[in-house]
């Protein structure tokens, strides 16, 4: 039997400044070694999801819950979970001055082996795995001389997202829109870092508006998010159901 | 923490002269009774043996304070507020270790031993470093002296200001006072009066100090810091880096601290002045702490001549600091870096003068503020450009981070210019550390101290890459021991 990474029940959550209710009873589960995509019009809580999933304080649970490794997740604060194994790829990643790249990724790894009871890493290894993995995505390492994202394009602030996935490891990636501004060799370049980190552990939830990044990327499941809820999850044809009607068939 | 032997070093150095040079088990008991007047000015200059100009000097700056109304005379345009000072409620001349220190590390404050822990201080050193009132034992004798005669054979001068007077008057009598005039402002008219010990260095024509002088050690331990004086020299063509401070949370026993720098460079002299102030903040409540009342001037007096102050102030109540550059030699250079952090109560009031006189004189204003808890921080600085200063240019980048919402930040800069041919720029910023900033790097597992701490640190880099190595270290250290309660 497999194990599920994240089991999700009838969740409901609202922007914590307004009261907004974005997700309305959703419920979904992830087993590992599954990727999952979710697909649905703007505005109808695919982001939320993600970020609710991350801990984002901007948003406030309602009701339901969600397990992480049959941890209660919504007990545990942004970095607990980080360092449990959840990582997101942001959307719209944040630049922070005078941080370098190599500073910040070295201290987010190390929190994380610190937290599991291993020692940090040597500068010597853990530099050499850093380069092998730039080199992998296809990172120019003079970029990662700039400060963390200042002056990066929109395609290599994804880029850099999906390295720092790489060096991270997590049991269980969220992607948000990374393929959104993506030319086709960055596309390629994302979808072939996913499929090589596929593995029997780890899972994915893909947040995506188009084919594209699923014609490198093949999705055991895929979810319509409509609305604040699931309202149809299927294989891989629910994609080409999509491209060609569009959501309009989804709507009650 | 330093800990290369070269640091261990200076410290034995310095610690070995302030104790050969006088301070001995009978004056170690002997405190001044409090007040100021005419016979305790001449008591603090006959103890040190000082020549007659010196004694001289120092009543003149004496009764120049004196003839100054308090209110008048003490400043209150700074964005501090205090209770007014009793100046004839304070010892003017107390040795050091005075019977008031604690005996042992068990009798000083736990908060104190803690952040020494934090900021992983040797243990050895912490002993000192509170005050405690033990006798010093270093094992790097050899080293220090090897130290020692590397600068001798260079003819680099690094003391006491008191023995400078005594080996080298010409040199002291030349250039003492002659940035900060006796009657510059009151706290530094005060301390041209009192003033008890402080460091001397001249380095000779073309010479380029080897080694990062510093004197963290002397002043820290003996509390003889109260009314501090030092005084730099770099001859023609000459180069010398200074550190001063200690990450260090220390305890005074003198609330106010009023202590004055001169800086002199002659023609292409390059002097480097770093600071780390991490004096007692008083308690969260704002009980207690230093007053930080200190002149700093520097003198571009030759022609292509550089003088640049860095530094990173977390410590006092009040710091009232503006470390300044008279940019007369043709040329010259004049810099300013800066981070000044207030957390809880504590105000700052903190910035530059840059005085443009010579021609082709340029300066350089990198100022940053952080705010916490219910800090108040204040950028004042101001840029003066005399009619004889052809083609001066100043850029003055002065930026603010705000931590929660009870704290303030405040930019006031005053410009003057009076010749058209000047370049002026000024640009300012004022930030918050941004949610999305914080969620993203706590998404990869940093807490939200860890956080905070890298944000705040790569905020501000542009002031730290201007620090030595080490003492950059130490400083993104400080920084995050000084913000802790603030956040998470």
């Amino acid at each position: 039997m497999v194990n599920k990474i994240l089991e999700i029940k009838n969740l409901k959550a609202s922007v914590s400044e307004t009261g907004e209710e974005i997700l309305k009873g959703l419920s979904l589960e992830i087993a590992e070694g599954e990727t999952h995509v979710i697909m649905g019009p703007n505005g109808g809580g695919k982001s939320t999801l993600v970020n609710v999933i991350a801990g984002r304080d901007s948003y406030e649970v309602d009701s339901g819950s969600i397990k992480f490794k049959s941890k209660d997740l919504l007990n545990m604060t942004i970095d607990e979970r980080a360092r449990e194994g959840i990582f997101l790829a942001f959307q719209y990643p944040s630049e922070i001055p005078g941080v370098r790249p190599w500073q910040f990724v070295k201290a987010a790894v190390d929190a994380k082996r610190k937290a599991n009871g291993d020692s940090e890493l040597s500068v010597r290894e853990f530099s050499k795995i850093y380069d092998n993995n730039l080199k992998e995505i296809n990172i120019i390492p003079d970029l990662m001389k700039r400060s963390l994202n200042e002056g990066f394009s929109g395609g290599e602030k994804k880029r850099n997202e999906i390295f720092q996935m790489m060096m991270l490891e997590p049991n269980l990636a969220l992607l948000d829109e990374t393929d959104s501004g993506l030319d086709v060799d960055a596309l390629k370049a994302v979808g072939d870092a996913v499929n090589k980190m596929k593995d029997t552990k780890r899972s994915f939830l893909i947040v995506t508006h188009y084919q594209r990044l699923l014609d490198y990327v093949k999705p055991d499941f895929v979810h319509v998010l409509i609305n604040g809820k699931i309202v149809e999850s299927g294989n891989y044809d629910l994609v080409k159901k999509i491209e060609a009607d569009g959501y309009e068939s989804f709507w009650d | 923490m330093v800990s290369d032997n070269n640091s261990i070093s200076r410290k034995t150095k310095l610690e070995d002269k302030d104790y050969k040079w006088g301070f001995t088990t009978d004056v170690e008991t002997e405190v001044a009774p409090k007040g100021l007047n005419e016979e305790i000015v001449k008591m603090i200059s006959k103890k040190k043996s000082e020549p007659k100009w010196l004694l001289d000097w120092r009543l003149k700056a004496y009764n120049h304070w004196l003839s100054q109304d308090e209110k008048e005379g003490e400043p209150e345009w700074a964005m501090v507020d205090y209770p007014p000072i009793d100046y004839q409620d304070i010892h003017y001349y107390a040795a050091p270790n005075s019977s008031d220190s604690p005996k042992s590390l068990d009798e000083v404050d736990p908060e104190m031993l803690e952040a020494f822990e934090k900021l992983g201080i040797p243990l050895e050193e912490r002993a000192q470093l509170a005050g405690v009132a033990v006798d010093a034992v270093f094992d790097s004798v050899s080293v220090a002296t090897t130290y020692e005669k590397q600068l001798k054979e260079l003819g680099i001068i690094f003391c006491p200001l008191s023995e400078a007077i005594k080996n080298h008057p010409d040199l002291v009598k030349k250039y003492l006072g002659s940035v900060v005039p006796y009657s510059d402002n009151y706290f530094a008219n005060l301390n041209s009066a009192v003033f008890s010990e402080g460091s001397f260095i001249y380095v000779p024509p073309g010479v380029r100090c080897p080694i990062e002088l510093m004197t963290y050690f002397r002043i820290n331990t003996a509390d003889t810091g109260q009314f501090e004086r030092t005084l730099i020299v770099a001859d023609k063509d000459s180069y010398v880096s200074y550190l001063e401070g200690c990450t260090a949370p220390i305890r005074k026993n003198s609330q106010l601290h009023a202590a004055v720098v001169e800086l002199v460079a002659l023609e292409n002299a390059e002097i480097k002045y770093s600071t780390l102030q991490n004096w007692y903040p008083g308690t969260k409540e704002g009980v207690g702490g230093v007053y930080n009342f200190v002149t700093k001037r520097g003198k571009c007096l030759g022609k292509g001549s550089k003088i640049s102050w860095t530094q990173v102030e977390t410590g006092s109540a009040i710091t009232w600091k503006y470390p300044s550059v008279i940019l007369q030699g043709d040329n010259s250079v004049g810099e300013f870096y800066s981070v000044a952090l207030t957390n809880n109560r504590q105000q700052a009031d903190t910035g530059t003068k840059m005085i443009h006189i010579g021609k082709n004189t340029r300066s350089n204003v990198v100022a940053k503020g952080i705010s916490a808890g219910e800090g108040n921080n204040t950028y004042r600085g101001q840029i003066k450009v005399l009619p004889s200063a052809e083609n001066a240019q100043n850029f003055t980048q002065c930026d603010s981070l705000l931590i929660g919402d009870k704290c303030g930040a405040h930019t006031v800069p005053y410009i003057e210019v009076k010749n058209p041919s000047a370049k002026l720029e000024h640009e300012a910023s004022t930030s918050k550390v941004s949610d999305d900033q914080l969620f993203y790097l706590m998404q990869r597992g940093l807490n939200e101290e860890e956080a905070h701490h890298m944000i705040i640190t790569g905020w501000s880099k542009e002031v730290f890459k201007e620090l030595p190595f080490e003492f950059a270290v130490e400083a993104g250290q400080l920084l995050k021991v000084s913000l802790e309660g603030a956040v998470g």
